[in-house]
């Protein structure tokens, strides 16, 4: 007998174990149609290799895997594809996902099989692809995908076999033993051929199971005395308590090695598998035979013939309760799966798929209503029970307040949701379901970090980029502008070498820049501003003069740059002259705005003698003076001069269209109706600009007269 | 053994700390030099923390902008409508300060994540969306159909306004299997009345 101990925590719920054990395995009847969910494991859904409309045979590949974890679904009767779509499924979601429909033909027919009764002959390789192709996941519950388990990366030195069941009501495995234990340990030895025949073979089996128990034992006495298997296996039988059949609560049951929490039992060297799994690797290898259908407890006071089932994968749940007697008004609530880790299944058209152990169809007894859950009185009687040693009351807290860092520090991923803690909360806390929940939400948290970090490496590398355009744009810029500088300076110098090297000439340009800019700035420039960049502009003019005045002066007579420098202070003078010039007019035209300004805003004061004796003195400004009077308030030189040039352009484009529309009319062309108009607008507009012209300055009459009577010849 | 005068004494004490403090004014400062942070640590944690959608909608081109500016200009923690309050909490944790309400003025916090989709039919090929998008998640080019790789879209919103034809729309994210998870008991039974209440204390129409 093999040494056991003990895990902390668990309970002792009743079994209700006997109700499903009177009878032994039943067959179902072949229904109409079977659904098969595309997803019945852990890992990607697999991929539809069939479509709708074709015909499969029984145990043919309809879905391959997709993926290293995922696994291929096979049909488990002949018939015809129905459809592909969306499907209510076994899940406590309650939504619909993709499936597979065949409507059954009845004929059962099945495809060729490849049995390998020599096993021992195959490589693991070859043992591997047949547990893969089979589609086979893990049995117990959590659907995990065997081959991925078969293979793992440490070395193996215990392969356990999980016949626990510990789960109430659930009797399929204990069925399954006590019916089929040579199958069984002929999977085993599969099993351990695959895994590099680890030292030790062990089956866990409670001691609530007498007879699978002995069938095991036995089974593996006959099978090892025939020479049927080589491996040696131990059956274990320990104390029956709620949850040792957690893989790592049986581990820790049959060698006393607890998994370090975020490790896999593979780094301790040992596999967990459960003991269906065995059975179907026994079918898949010996018998060829993929996995199509599995043994399903039926049970609960609201069925009249609980019991086993060999079901079909992808029996509708109400074809499979059928069967069984399923009073649907007797049921309070129908659950998949165990009492303690069930679930509740609302749509009685899921199927059963690869990982459905139990179907419990509870009346009001076996579950009434649960009370409304009371605030929780730190009894401590969770942690107590707690087979994973955590602090349930503190995880409790911790995720009603969403505090997912302490759940963190206490351990929450290590919780295995087995519902002890619920079942002894005084208060009736839904513990498990709080626990579930915070697991889903730090599991989508921790995917919106993966997400956003992504999100975040694309947004840095898109600066990056732009980035690095505007730094191209920026170096080409430069670059052009380096050329355009190289090629001004080379210009200066050659035209500093063909010129002769006059400082005065320099001077000139330099000054002529200046005039440029100040224009450019008048315009710009408020009157007061303008009246003292004049007021400015005369005395640099005076000091320029004076200065160049000064060196023409001190020059002596001989010199040949004398010359030059008279040139250069007549020059200056002119500038200086036409800077007083410029200054008296603008005063002149600003004292003009004012009066117009005082005139519109009183009376008409234009004429006004005193105004007149100040302004006498130079009779020019006095002329514009009166223009600016007669015409708008802002006209001055410089718009005249515009109305002049416009007035100009305007006579070039009339005399223009008049030779058109002469060339039109002598061609007969059909545009000219479009020419005349074209010329009599344009006569207009040019009447418009010489009225224009006429009023801004009358001194000019004469020659604005001329140009009418010219347009006027014209016409 | 001469005895030490209390002159010597005070002189051994007075070389000895400054000898102390010799020694372990190198240590610090050769520490200040080889271990030295690059930038400020603190932008990457509040970076980190901001959801990365590259909105704008906080007023900033970006989460880490908005994070530089809520480190150097002291800028507030609530602008960030699509981390939501949930964002607002860990940064209020992080700076060890007050978690205020979202700043509603720069948008809502949206119930569901979205993502954008063209209209394929009616795209023109403008580029305007690809231009705008921060993460570079629209494929396309010139005069050709432009389409967003869904896995990579944030949901930020910016490719809408731009396109001229007006073909983007922001679609909820489906629901589905892979992220659905179990509801906290609250939600599950919120409808039922009285959930807190002692058993004895119920009323009789929701005993009943």
């Amino acid at each position: 007998m093999n040494k056991t101990w003990d895990i902390p925590g668990g309970i002792h719920p009743p079994e209700n174990k006997l109700q499903s054990l009177k009878q032994g395995i039943a067959e179902v009847p072949l229904p109409d149609i079977l659904i098969l969910p595309l997803n019945q494991h852990i890992g990607a859904p697999a991929m539809p290799v069939v479509k709708p409309g074709d015909t499969v045979l029984k145990g043919q590949l309809v879905a391959e895997p997709n993926g290293f974890v995922s696994a291929a679904v096979h049909a488990p009767s002949s018939g015809a594809i129905e459809a592909i779509e969306d499907r209510a499924i076994p899940h406590p979601s309650a939504m619909d996902a993709s499936c597979i429909v065949i409507r059954t033909d009845g004929e059962d027919r099945w495809v060729d099989l490849h049995p390998n009764r020599d096993y021992r002959a195959l490589t693991i390789r070859q043992l591997l692809n047949l547990v893969r192709d089979a589609g086979i996941t893990g049995m117990g519950g959590a659907g995990f995908p065997s081959a991925v388990k078969l293979q793992p990366r440490q070395s193996i030195g215990t392969l356990i076999i999980n016949a626990t069941e510990c789960e109430p009501y659930i009797t399929a495995d204990d069925g399954l033993i006590r019916e089929r234990a040579d199958e069984i340990v002929i999977g085993i030895d599969i099993l351990a051929q695959i895994l590099g025949n680890p030292q030790q073979i062990l089956i866990g089996i409670e001691n609530n199971k007498p007879e699978a128990y002995t069938a095991l034992v036995n089974a593996c006495e006959s099978a090892a005395k025939n020479g049927a298997i080589t491996s040696s296996i131990e059956v274990v039988s320990f104390a029956t308590k709620y949850p040792s059949g957690g893989e790592k609560q049986l581990i820790q049951i049959l060698t006393g090695q607890e998994v370090p929490s975020g490790k896999l039992p593979a780094e301790l060297g040992i596999v967990c598998h459960n003991i269906g799994t065995v059975y179907a690797v026994f079918r898949a290898v010996y018998l060829g035979e993929p996995l199509i259908s599995r043994i399903t407890t039926v049970t609960g006071n609201s069925c009249t013939k609980p019991g086993n089932y060999e079901v079909l994968l992808g029996t509708p749940t109400n074809h499979l309760l059928g069967t069984a007697g399923f009073d649907e008004v007797l049921c309070q609530r129908l659950i998949m799966g165990g009492p303690m880790m069930g679930y509740t299944l609302n749509d009685l058209n899921a199927p059963v798929i690869k990982s459905t152990n139990c179907l419990l169809a509870a009346d009001i007894v076996e579950s009434p209503a649960g009370n409304p859950a009371q605030a929780c009185i730190r009894c401590g009687h969770c942690s107590e029970v707690c087979p994973a040693s955590l602090l349930p009351q503190q995880l409790y807290w911790y995720a009603k307040a969403r505090d997912y860092d302490q759940l963190a520090n206490h351990h929450l991923a290590d919780c295995i949701e087995c519902g002890a803690c619920s079942y002894v909360c005084p208060s009736e806390i839904p513990l498990v379901q709080y626990y579930r929940a915070a697991k889903g939400e730090i599991r989508l948290i921790e995917q919106e970090v993966i997400v956003s970090d992504r999100a975040r490496q694309r947004f840095e590398y898109h600066q990056e980029r732009l980035t690095k355009a505007e730094q191209d744009r920026t170096a080409k810029r430069e670059a052009r502008r380096e050329e355009a500088r190289k090629k001004a300076a080379e210009l200066a110098k050659n035209n500093s070498e063909s010129s002769s090297a006059d400082e005065s000439d320099v001077n000139v340009d330099s000054e002529v820049i200046q005039a440029a800019l100040a224009r450019v700035s008048a315009t710009k420039n408020s009157p007061e501003q303008e009246l003292k960049r004049l007021e400015r502009a005369v005395t640099a003019a005076e000091n320029r003069l004076a200065k160049a005045e000064e060196k023409l002066r001190q020059c002596p007579d001989d010199d040949s740059r004398k010359k030059v420098l008279e040139a250069a202070v007549a020059q200056t003078r002119l500038r200086h002259d036409d800077a007083v010039n410029k200054l008296s007019r603008f005063k002149i035209a600003d004292i003009a705005s004012e009066q117009t300004q005082s005139a519109n805003a009183s009376a008409k004061l234009a004429d006004d003698p005193t105004d007149k004796d100040q302004l006498a003195s130079d009779r020019a400004s006095l002329a514009i003076k009166n223009a600016q009077l007669k015409a708008a308030r802002q006209a001055d030189m410089s718009e005249l001069e515009k109305l002049q040039n416009q007035h100009d352009s305007l006579q070039k484009r009339v005399e223009k269209a008049r030779n058109r529309l002469e060339q039109a009319i002598s061609d007969n062309d059909d545009n000219i109706d479009a020419y005349r108009v074209a010329v009599e607008k344009l006569d207009i507009k040019l009447n418009n600009s010489e009225t224009a012209i006429a009023n801004f300055v009358p001194d000019d009459r004469t020659s604005d007269t001329l140009h009418i009577e010219d347009s006027e010849q014209h016409n | 053994m001469p005895e030490l005068s209390a002159l010597q004494l005070l002189l051994t004490g007075v070389i000895a700390m400054v000898v102390l403090s010799a020694v372990f004014g190198a240590i610090l400062g050769f520490a200040a030099i080889r271990f030295k942070v690059e930038g400020n640590p603190l932008v990457e944690q509040i970076d980190a923390l901001l959801p990365q959608t590259q909105c704008g909608q906080c007023g900033h081109p970006g989460c880490r902008p908005y994070a530089q500016a809520i480190v150097d200009e002291g800028e507030a923690i609530n602008h960030c409508p699509p981390g939501g309050q949930a964002t607002i909490n860990a940064l209020a944790n992080l700076l060890d300060i007050p978690a205020p309400e979202l700043d509603e003025e720069h948008g809502e916090e949206a119930e569901l994540k979205t993502v954008a989709y063209i209209r394929e039919a009616e795209c023109i090929g403008c580029t305007k969306c690809i231009v705008a998008c921060p993460v570079d998640a629209i494929l396309g080019a010139a005069k050709l159909m432009h389409t967003v790789i869904a896995d990579e879209c944030t949901g930020c919103d910016l490719c809408v306004e731009p396109c001229p034809v007006d073909c983007i729309d922001m679609l909820p994210v489906p629901k589905s299997l892979s992220d659905w998870h179990w509801d906290t008991p609250d939600q599950a039974v919120s409808t039922r009345r009285n959930t807190q209440l002692i058993a004895t204390d119920r009323e009789p129409d929701v005993a009943a």
